[in-house]
């Protein structure tokens, strides 16, 4: 005990990379599964994460993940080495899921500080298998790849293979066996024998044709299908393939040389490998960044602490900065090249603001893209069909922000599919397409952001929620009172699950829950609205607490405050004649046939030495999307970036304050309070 | 091992602190706070005013970034209000990683009082002395110790007053 705790930095460090390398090599494999297809670059990617991972975790002493990535690594540098890119795709991918998830579970192990203790051995075995499989034809493989880690550049020299000139033609042949040949798969494993005779690039499906005897059936449906490269004409293959005895029919194309599912054959074999082992991972390294330069961008770790810190930091240099331009010991004075210098200073000074805020904030693309992972996972799992539509992934929310709705996103996908959309059968005899739809998307919205999910699957049925709500004792109130959207509420109740059976997504009635607590806890709120059979849209609105928002500045009596920009439609000054005043008092104003109430902020906050005359102050049109009204300034200061934080613990925790969202510093240091315009219309 | 020898330096810092406090003056009365609770202190910084609040906290100051709520230490014991003047400081006070600024009339210094000079304070009636946790005698003075989690625990009848 006392030794994992003096490590805890460490621990923590091995935490934060493995888990960014897991989502790495997630991403991977599920962008080489849509293309069904693992270019070299990826195979290189994924070799170089197992690796350091491997490395890692054998150095924390975790040794079953160190375990089973050494067995991963095996498998991709044969994929690399031996370009037996001839793998079964599908059964590849779901082993690294599989790998990934037992990966992730051990590091979440490791995160509450428990014992390390997962079995990877079943998947080791399955990734042995699968190597085995792999190896196939090539059976003599170094086998000192079982070795220790340091030695890894050693296993780059690939046995026997010289290097090989380019290959001019590729070519792909279909061989289909006679009918009564039997053992089609060692009939095929003798023309794959004789090929290395003539040609040294060559792929072929299905791949593991020794070991799995399944494969038999495979090509006696599609045939046996090969990829090659060869100097040979179209006619001297054609000859040499018809030679294959118990040949029915033989299927000869030639490719164009840009052939994608064929590109690894374009490298050809070993040539780096023998040269200079020991540059290789450099070489990758570099390879990798100038063809993935779009999708990888140089990225650097760093504390949130330590960015507070600087925020914190910059903050405090705008406010010397204006302390000193603005020193009262320079009036009077003329100081021409002073304020030149002072110019750019502040030029800088702002820049550096401006970058400092922006840095913190994250697009949702990661958050939004896990997303693939579960559907993918839970439409093959229930037999259902599942299209992602993503949209708006770029929209910027703080970094905090983004680890607090991940969770709920995840339960609400999970339940929408697993809920949500029927299976393709249900849902072609309700007239839908056979496969269903999920659409995530985030927009800014005002002074938050909306993130919406909806599908199109059976929606959610009242009376179902309404019977299962008694069941479990939920309601608080006569059914004939309750609203709609009331009703859809009672979904994310703790406890409330309609699903009949505990499946091993959802239905235990904890994930809606999580979503609501999670979601509320950043002061966000959950909205559902639902048709039956046409589908279900859930509506998370987040504040946007910690994040960067166009404000407006204005001034009542000696404070100032913040407008969100995008609240505001328009600022005028009132003219005594427009407005009214109804009975109670309250001051109504018309505007161009409409009538607005006007809310006189001074009043509100009980600002004293406020301008009170309503022709001498500013109305400033103010919507929360739903309402408008209109609110009464002193004046208005001017347009500025601002970051939002909340108002201290101490305040918040004495009393939630109605119209404000929070505070924020203003160029010269002083606070300016943000107001809530939704607060504000409620009030 | 590698316990023991972090708490060996826990202690010897909270060792280095033990029996020390920081004595301030509000009217007539001097208070000590336990050293170990302080960050800082600086002069009266702009206060902004937040709505709704209890009059003893007067609003919110921006101390290098970072918002922290000032309360008026005068106005929370119930004494009358003083102007601020120049001898007028904050106390920037760490209680249960929360930060809060006490402002009180003028700091003195940093005095040791020995647990065995401090006295537990009399049992008057009910709440009276609820900020206090004891008498700190130094020599012919008299410092009373604030118990600063009380100075800063949710007082929710006081909230229903004020109301």
């Amino acid at each position: 005990m006392a030794n994992l705790y003096s490590q805890e930095p460490m621990i923590e460090m091995y935490v934060f990379e493995t888990s960014q390398l897991i989502e790495q090599l997630e991403t991977a494999i599920l962008l080489s599964e849509k293309y069904s297809s693992f270019s070299i670059e990826t195979i290189n990617e994924i070799f170089r994460i197992m690796h350091t991972i491997k490395g890692s975790s054998g150095m924390m002493m975790f040794t079953n993940i160190s375990t089973l990535t050494h067995a991963l690594e095996d498998l991709f540098l044969l994929m690399r080495e031996e370009k037996a890119t001839h793998i079964d795709y599908g059964g590849l991918s779901d082993l690294v899921l599989e790998s990934v998830d037992f990966i992730k579970v051990e590091l979440e192990k490791i995160k509450n500080g428990d014992e390390v203790d997962g079995k990877s051995d079943m998947i080791i075995t399955e990734i042995n298998h699968l190597l085995k499989a792999a190896r196939g034809d090539n059976a003599s493989l170094p086998l000192e790849k079982k070795g220790a880690a340091n030695e890894a550049p050693k296993f780059y020299i690939s046995q026997s293979k010289k290097p090989s000139p380019e290959y001019k033609n590729t070519f792909k042949a279909v061989i289909y066996f006679e009918d009564d040949c039997e053992m089609e798969n060692f009939r095929a494993y003798t023309v794959i024998n004789n090929l290395k005779d003539i040609t040294e690039a060559y792929e072929y499906f299905p791949p593991d044709i020794i070991d799995n005897d399944d494969t038999i059936q495979v090509i006696k449906e599609e045939g046996f299908t090969i990829l090659l490269k060869s100097d040979k004409s179209y006619q001297e293959i054609h000859t040499f393939l018809s030679q294959t005895v118990f040949l029915k029919e033989l299927e000869l194309t030639e490719l164009l040389e840009e052939d994608k599912s064929f590109q690894s054959l374009k490298r050809t074999p070993g040539t780096e490998g023998i040269e200079k082992p020991e540059d290789l991972r450099g070489n990758i390294a570099t390879e990798r960044e100038l063809r993935d330069g779009n999708n990888h961008q140089s990225i650097i770790s760093v504390s949130v602490g330590k960015l507070d810190k600087l925020m914190d930091l910059v903050g405090e240099m705008v406010i010397a900065e204006a302390m000193v331009t603005q020193n009262p010991d320079l009036k009077g004075l003329t100081l021409e090249n002073f304020y030149k210098s002072a110019g750019q200073l502040k030029k800088i000074t702002s820049e550096l603001q401006d970058m400092v805020m922006s840095i913190r904030m994250l697009p949702l693309h990661n958050t939004f893209h896990k997303m693939h992972r579960i559907v993918r996972d839970m439409s093959k799992k229930l037999g259902k069909e599942v299209e992602l539509e993503i949209n708006g992934e770029a929209t910027e929310v703080d970094k905090n922000i983004i680890e607090y709705i991940s969770d709920p996103l995840m339960h609400l996908v999970r339940n929408a599919i697993d809920h949500g959309i029927e299976t393709p059968k249900e849902r072609l005899e309700k007239g839908k397409s056979g496969v269903g739809t999920l659409k995530l998307q985030a927009k800014n919205a005002g002074s938050d952001v909306i993130i919406t999910l909806a599908d199109d699957g059976k929606g959610l049925d009242k009376d179902k929620i309404l019977q299962r709500a008694e069941e479990n004792g939920l309601m608080h109130k006569p059914v004939e009172e309750m609203t709609d959207r009331e009703i859809y509420s009672l979904i994310f109740l703790p406890g409330f699950s309609t699903k009949e059976k505990v499946t091993e997504f959802s239905g235990r009635g904890v994930g809606m829950d999580v979503v609501m607590k999670n979601v509320e806890m950043v002061g966000g709120s959950v909205a559902v609205e639902s048709n039956l059979n046409v589908g279900t849209t859930i509506n998370l609105k987040i504040p946007l607490t910690l994040a960067i928002i166009d404000g407006m500045n204005i001034k009542v009596g000696g404070s100032s405050y913040t407008i969100p920009i995008t609240s505001i439609k328009e600022s005028f000054r009132a003219k005594k004649e427009n407005i009214l005043t109804d009975p109670d008092g309250n001051e109504l104003i018309m505007l161009r046939g409409q009538c607005y109430p006007i809310l006189r902020l001074h009043q509100v906050f009980k600002v004293r030495s406020a301008v009170e005359h309503i022709a001498e102050g500013i109305v400033i049109v103010v919507t929360d999307g739903e309402k408008t009204i209109c609110i009464f300034a002193d004046e208005l200061v001017g347009q500025q970036q601002v970051v939002v934080k909340t108002l201290p613990t101490y305040i918040k925790n004495l009393r939630k304050i109605k119209g404000l969202a929070g505070c924020t510093l203003l160029g010269d240091g002083s606070i300016s309070l943000i107001v809530d315009v939704s607060g504000l219309i409620n009030i | 091992m590698a316990d023991a020898f972090v708490n060996e330096g826990l202690y010897d810092e909270e060792d280095s602190q033990r029996d020390k406090y920081l004595t301030f003056s509000l009217g007539n009365e001097f208070y000590g706070i336990e050293i170990k609770y302080v960050t800082e202190i600086i002069g009266l910084q702009p206060i902004t005013e937040v709505p709704e609040l209890p009059e003893y906290i007067k609003g919110i100051i921006n101390l290098r970034g970072k918002i922290i709520p000032v309360m008026d230490v005068r106005l929370r014991f119930k004494k009358d209000f003083k102007a601020y003047n120049d001898r007028t400081c904050v106390i920037v006070v760490d209680i249960k990683d929360i930060s809060i600024g006490l402002i009180i009339d003028s700091v003195s210094d940093v005095i040791t009082i020995p647990a065995e000079e401090v006295v537990p304070p009399p049992d008057l009636n009910r709440g009276a002395n609820r900020y206090i946790q004891g008498i700190g005698k130094v020599g012919n003075d008299v410092k009373l110790l604030l118990d600063c989690n009380k100075l800063i625990a949710d007082d929710e009848l006081e909230l229903l007053d004020n109301i």
